[in-house]
Order: C-alpha cells, then sequence, then structure tokens
C-alpha cells in the first residue's frame, strides 16, 4: 500500500505487520457482529462447521490454480445455505447431517489439496497466517469485512427481532427465512474472510468468545454487539504483538488473548444483582 | 367512532384442520368487530393453539377461510394492525437485551424492519411501556425480569405498533394475582384509549372475566358464542360435560345459577 511502512509505533512498524494489522482489525470488528446473533441463535459452533467446509474450496482453490480466498467464499457460502435450507425444514436430526457437511469438506479439501502439483499445503489456511498476506489478500479481507459490518447495520434490528420470536417475526411481517439464510451466509463470508488471520479451524473462536466476554458487562444488546466488535480489535492488536515479541503463531496467539479477556472480564464482573425489582416499584411510575 | 356494521377484523368461516387423523377443529366459525373484547375458551387439546396458528397465518386451514381485515392473514398488507403476544415469554435467560430493545423490536412492523427509529417510534415505545406500568425498567434487561413483568414486556411488544387486532395466547397462564390485575389493567387501557379489539385466548379469565363483550366455547367446534351474561344463563346445558368446562366457566355459571 502507499507510503508502507507508515510511521507506527512497535509492532506495527514494518510493512508486514501494517498489512496483517489491517486485515486483523478487518476481522477482529466483523466476525464478532455475526458472533452477537449465531450465540443469541444457539448457533455458536456453525462459524466451526462451516469452517470445516470450507478447506475442501481451499483443496479446490490451490488444486485449479486460483485464489483458495475465493473459492473458499463460494463453497462455503453454498454450504451456509443448504445448511439453513436444510434447518429450516426441520430435515436435519441436526448433528448427524452436520457431521456429513463438516467431514465430508475437511476430506474433500485434503484429497485435493493433495492432488495439487504447486507447494502450497492446507496449513495456512487452517491455521492462518497473517504475517504473511499479501496487499492484494488485505484489499479482500477489508471489503468482506466492511460488506459484513455495512449488512449487520442495515439488518440488525430485523435480526434481533428473529432472535427474539421468530413467529412473532413471521407475523409481524418480517422476511424470517431471507435473514436466517443471509446470517449463514454472513457466517460464511465471515470464515473466508478470517481464513488467512485465524486459519478456518479457529475462526469460530473469534466469532463466539469475543460475545461471550462482552455479554459479561453490557446492559444491552447494542452495547454487547458493539463491545464484542472492541473485544475482537483488542484481541487481535494485543494477539499480534504477542506474535511478533515471542515469535508465536499469530492465530493462536489472538485467539487465547481472547480468552484471556474473557476470563478477566468474568473475574472482574461485579457482582450484579439478579433479583428483579419488584412489580409494585414498577407500578409507582406507570399509570396503572 | 365506530358503526355497528363496521366489517369484522377477523373472521373465520368453515376453518377445519387435522392432524393426521386426529381431526382439531371442524366446520369453525367466529368473526370479531372492532373494537370488541373476546376471549376465546376451551379445554386443553380444544384446538385453541391451532385455531389461533392459523389465524395468524403461521398455519394453513385444510379447509374454510380465514380473513383479517379483509385480507387472508399471509397476504395482509399492513401487517402492524396485527398485534400478537406468545403464550409464554420464550425469551432466553441469558439474553442481553434490554426492555426498551425487545418493545422496539414490535415497532419494526410499522416502522419497516430495514429503517432506523424516528421520533414518532421511540415515543410509541415509551409511550407502551407506559401503558404496561414498566417504563421504569426500560433500561433493564429483561431476563432479569419476573415472569408477569416479561409478560407485560411482550404485551407492549405487541401494543407498540398500535394494532387494531391484538391476539392474545394464555397471557395470564403461571403469573400471580397482582400481576393479573396489572394485565387487566393494561388490556383495559388498550381497549378504552385506542379501540383496539382484543382476543384473548385462554383457559382462565378470572381477572377479565367482567370486562368482556363476548366468550366463544371452543371443544373441535364452537359450542358457544354470545354475551358473558348469556353464556352463565346457559352454562352446563351447552352439552359440555362439566369436568371439560374450563375453571372460570364454571365459576361463571355457578353465579349465574345463585
Amino acid at each position: 500500500m502507499p507510503g508502507m511502512p507508515w510511521p507506527l509505533p512497535w509492532p506495527f512498524d514494518t510493512t508486514y505487520m501494517q498489512l496483517a494489522l489491517i486485515a486483523g482489525v478487518a476481522v477482529g470488528a466483523s466476525a464478532p457482529l455475526i458472533g452477537t446473533f449465531l450465540v443469541q441463535k444457539r448457533l455458536s459452533l456453525l462459524g466451526d462447521g462451516i469452517g470445516h467446509v470450507a478447506v475442501a474450496g481451499v483443496g479446490a482453490g490451490l488444486l485449479f490454480g486460483t485464489s483458495p480466498t475465493w473459492t473458499a467464499l463460494v463453497v462455503a457460502v453454498v454450504a451456509a445455505l443448504a445448511l439453513e435450507w436444510l434447518r429450516s425444514r426441520g430435515r436435519t436430526s441436526g448433528d448427524l447431517a452436520l457431521a456429513l457437511f463438516f467431514y465430508g469438506g475437511i476430506a474433500a479439501g485434503v484429497v485435493l489439496a493433495g492432488r495439487s502439483t504447486t507447494n502450497t499445503n492446507l496449513q495456512p489456511y487452517l491455521f492462518g497466517s497473517i504475517l504473511t498476506v499479501t496487499e492484494g489478500d488485505v484489499y479482500t479481507i477489508v471489503a468482506l469485512g466492511a460488506l459484513i459490518i455495512a449488512s449487520i447495520v442495515l439488518t440488525r434490528r430485523a435480526l434481533l427481532a428473529v432472535v427474539l420470536d421468530e413467529d412473532a417475526s413471521r407475523v409481524a411481517g418480517i422476511p424470517v427465512g431471507a435473514l436466517n439464510a443471509l446470517l449463514a451466509a454472513l457466517t460464511a463470508v465471515t470464515v473466508a474472510s478470517a481464513m488467512r488471520v485465524t486459519g478456518v479451524l479457529l475462526i469460530a473462536a473469534l466469532m463466539v468468545l469475543p460475545v461471550a466476554t462482552s455479554r459479561v458487562a453490557a446492559r444491552s444488546f447494542r452495547a454487547t454487539t458493539v463491545g464484542a466488535a472492541v473485544v475482537g480489535v483488542v484481541a487481535v492488536v494485543v494477539g499480534l504483538a504477542a506474535a511478533r515479541q515471542w515469535a508465536l503463531a499469530a492465530g493462536g496467539a489472538i485467539v487465547l488473548v481472547t480468552l484471556a479477556l474473557f476470563a478477566a472480564a468474568s473475574i472482574a464482573a461485579p457482582l450484579r444483582k439478579s433479583r428483579a425489582p419488584d412489580d409494585a416499584a414498577s407500578l409507582l411510575s406507570g399509570p396503572g | 367512532m365506530r358503526t355497528p356494521a363496521a366489517d369484522p377484523v377477523l373472521s373465520a368461516h368453515g376453518v377445519s384442520f387435522a392432524f393426521g387423523a386426529h381431526r382439531v377443529l371442524d366446520d369453525v366459525g367466529m368473526e370479531i368487530s372492532p373494537g370488541e373484547f373476546t376471549a376465546l375458551v376451551g379445554p386443553n387439546g380444544a384446538g385453541k393453539s391451532t385455531l389461533l396458528r392459523i389465524v395468524l397465518g403461521l398455519l394453513a386451514p385444510q379447509k374454510g377461510r380465514v380473513e383479517l381485515f379483509g385480507s387472508p392473514p399471509r397476504r395482509l398488507p399492513a401487517r402492524w394492525r396485527l398485534g400478537y403476544v406468545p403464550q409464554r415469554p420464550r425469551l432466553a435467560p441469558d439474553l442481553p437485551a434490554t426492555v426498551e430493545e425487545v418493545v422496539a423490536a414490535g415497532r419494526l412492523a410499522k416502522q419497516g424492519w430495514w429503517r432506523r427509529a424516528r421520533p414518532a417510534d421511540r415515543d410509541a415505545v415509551a409511550h407502551a411501556l407506559e401503558s404496561v406500568a414498566l417504563d421504569g425498567l426500560r433500561a433493564q434487561r429483561v431476563a432479569e425480569l419476573s415472569g408477569g413483568q416479561q409478560q407485560r414486556v411482550l404485551i407492549a411488544k405487541a401494543l407498540v405498533s398500535e394494532p387494531e387486532l391484538l391476539i392474545l395466547d394464555e397471557p395470564i397462564a403461571g403469573v400471580d394475582a397482582q400481576a393479573q390485575r396489572l394485565f387487566r389493567d393494561s388490556l383495559v387501557h388498550l381497549l378504552r384509549e385506542h379501540g383496539a379489539a382484543v382476543l384473548l385466548v385462554s383457559h382462565e379469565l378470572g381477572a377479565v372475566a367482567d370486562d368482556l363483550d363476548r366468550v366463544v366455547v371452543l371443544r373441535r367446534r364452537v359450542l358457544f358464542d354470545g354475551k358473558p351474561v348469556d353464556l352463565a344463563a346457559t352454562g352446563v346445558s351447552l352439552g359440555v360435560h362439566r369436568d371439560d368446562l374450563p375453571r372460570w366457566l364454571e365459576e361463571l355459571s355457578e353465579n349465574g345459577g345463585s
């Protein structure tokens, strides 16, 4: 990018760290936004499952010599929509059908990558390799992150309504099926964009753990969502710094920082009053 | 304001439904006029929930026809005219949403689900919270409220689109007497201030029995449709076995006989 390395302080004083920072912040800010809704819909592990399926896309990309990010994106989106369709029809006994998809995806990825004649292997996509992202990767990752953030900003009210009560949302004329499909597709987009950062096997951590952390302290859904994105960004920045300082695997370091933040939030959270105020008290402030 | 001959807000004709060989609804018909407070009662398994899902457009009738404001439920153009309060608070115990956020979600039918809230929308949320006496708890996490308070949050969520027909499914099941009185006050407020029609589906009506305009007794078929006093007068001669009658119905018929 023009003028790199920019005059940033350590540890972001080199071009490769600055590219990693931009890509990491884009993913750290967008993945938890999707996670907020997945967690509330009890679909925390959907990102993990779609990550497995995306491996088939990576394998195909390596075999055909095209960008693994784009082939992974296509495969992940198709699989996510198929899963959502099965889920909405009640056709899956959950676990088993999901297992077929997930292990099928990994197995196909390994076989396809094995047929590839290039030297590239699956490893950077499984566990991430954010310190080797290219300028082209960064543009793609930022574009996908912007797509995720814009989609959530536009649909967050309706998504919350669907999370609260699907039937009531249908009665209110909210397109529940389309929104569920959108959320599944955005989960797949997140997987593709985060592949180079944490790797497909750890991406679900960056969707779910910041939400768990933010939920400890936040008083509203809005604060939970924004707080999760902040936690995601902080984890990326600290994780990258730690990776540079101690020569750690960056993807794993970022996820471990997220876990540490969750632990810290849980311990530091003041004892919240859990008892609901009396009906009588609320009556005093209303017309009754 | 309203003419007696106004078009019904809800009409059902010849509605039948069966789950496999098990017939749940058999040629059911009813109409609700604007501003009318109607209770749909019947013992458990009488088909109340099935009829409700058909009326809401969540289930298609196998025979017969339902119209809301003159349109089939699934093709109702102005969805906000219908308010729905589900049976039990289905709010996850770990949901980090506030009372205000939950109620605002009910406004989307009127505001447009993709639109930002305008001042009128925020006013409507504040007003709905006031009318169920929860304005003091607007920033509270909804999961921290009592069962009765959560029920009133869901009523406010249904009221906030200013519906012309409010349908409530078993709203007072399992809440204490004080919560029932608050619930009754909220409903009466809605009837008087907004002139909305209310359809209350329940098997216990103690708190609102005196306010009802009409009672429809359902057990697969419509067994009675009329004023509460007339029901009290005819009482058990409706062909309903006494054991099958909802508790409040027994009380009504006993009072009518004494």
